[in-house]
């Protein structure tokens, strides 16, 4: 069991670094927070023991789309990058609509009968998770490396197009 | 999860450490500034430009590849961690799975998105 305090530090870094995404007026120091933000989820869904989830995260938040966000931002920068990320203009507008959306979420969460499952959390959770993915669901894990190949095809087309 | 402990013990380290570094070295280090020693270091070269470019579209190239790679990663991990209890057909079926993917990877080369220029 974690103490809560733990996840009380974590949860005040991600929030500590998400506002950060939304305040700086750099884009590429919003991105370099945005993946503290990620690492400090990593850490809440290590805390809730799914650990596969969180090296999800750790692997392709943290690490590509991170990155991806990164590079697109570069590519696509008009003028003084210092001044880039305009977006935080809209504070009020913003923080309007984002208390709106937390005030939806909490209500649904407050109000849904939740089944609670009392039996244990498995101790391999991954392994199952393998058992699953290479046994009943082979089919739609296939399908997944097709999906991944017309992604990747169809982005190197638009990219291709642009460097042309 | 106590044996994330060691993880965490690991990251408090690192933060200290590297704060503790910054805090010394400020405090110790002598201050004497000049536009010589202020201006931004190349490579030993006069600078040149701005310091904020925009980067050329083929290196988005290189993170495409890499987040689709990237991606195939977490589909391997918990092969990979169960790999000893399956048999020859999960292989099978992973080889099949890499190898749709070394399509896209043959399509990328051919297309020219992994060359550096």
């Amino acid at each position: 069991m974690v103490s809560p305090l733990v996840f009380w530090i974590v949860a005040g870094i991600t929030i500590i670094a998400a506002l950060a995404v939304v305040n700086l007026t750099n884009l590429i120091h919003s991105a370099l927070w945005l993946i503290v933000a990620f690492v400090g989820v990593a850490i809440t869904y290590l805390i809730l023991e799914a650990e596969f989830l969180a090296a999800v995260q750790i692997i392709v938040y943290a690490g590509a789309i991170a990155i991806l966000i990164v590079f697109g931002v570069m590519l696509t920068r008009r003028g003084d990058i210092r001044e880039s990320n305009l977006f935080n203009n809209y504070r009020l507008a913003g923080g309007l609509i984002s208390l709106g959306l937390m005030a939806t979420i909490v209500t649904m969460v407050v109000k849904t009968q939740w089944a609670i499952d009392v039996a244990a959390v498995p101790a391999n959770s991954v392994g199952l998770l393998a058992q699953n993915l290479l046994g009943q669901f082979v089919i739609p894990f296939e399908i997944a490396a097709m999906l991944l190949l017309v992604a990747l095809v169809g982005a190197i087309i638009i990219a291709k197009e642009v460097r042309d | 999860m106590e044996q994330y402990l060691a993880l965490g013990i690991f990251l408090v380290v690192a933060l200290v450490f590297g704060v503790v570094v910054l805090v010394v070295a400020g405090l110790v280090r002598p201050k004497k500034p000049s536009p010589e020693k202020l201006s931004t270091y190349e490579c030993g070269l006069e600078t040149q430009g701005p310091t904020w470019v925009q980067f050329k579209i083929s290196y988005f190239m290189y993170a495409l590849v890499f987040l689709i790679f990237d991606v195939e990663t977490i589909f391997l991990y918990p092969w990979a961690v169960q790999f000893q209890k399956f048999g020859i057909f999960a292989f099978v079926e992973m080889i099949i799975f890499i190898g749709i993917l070394v399509v896209g990877l043959w399509y990328a080369w051919k297309e020219g998105a992994l060359e550096w220029l």
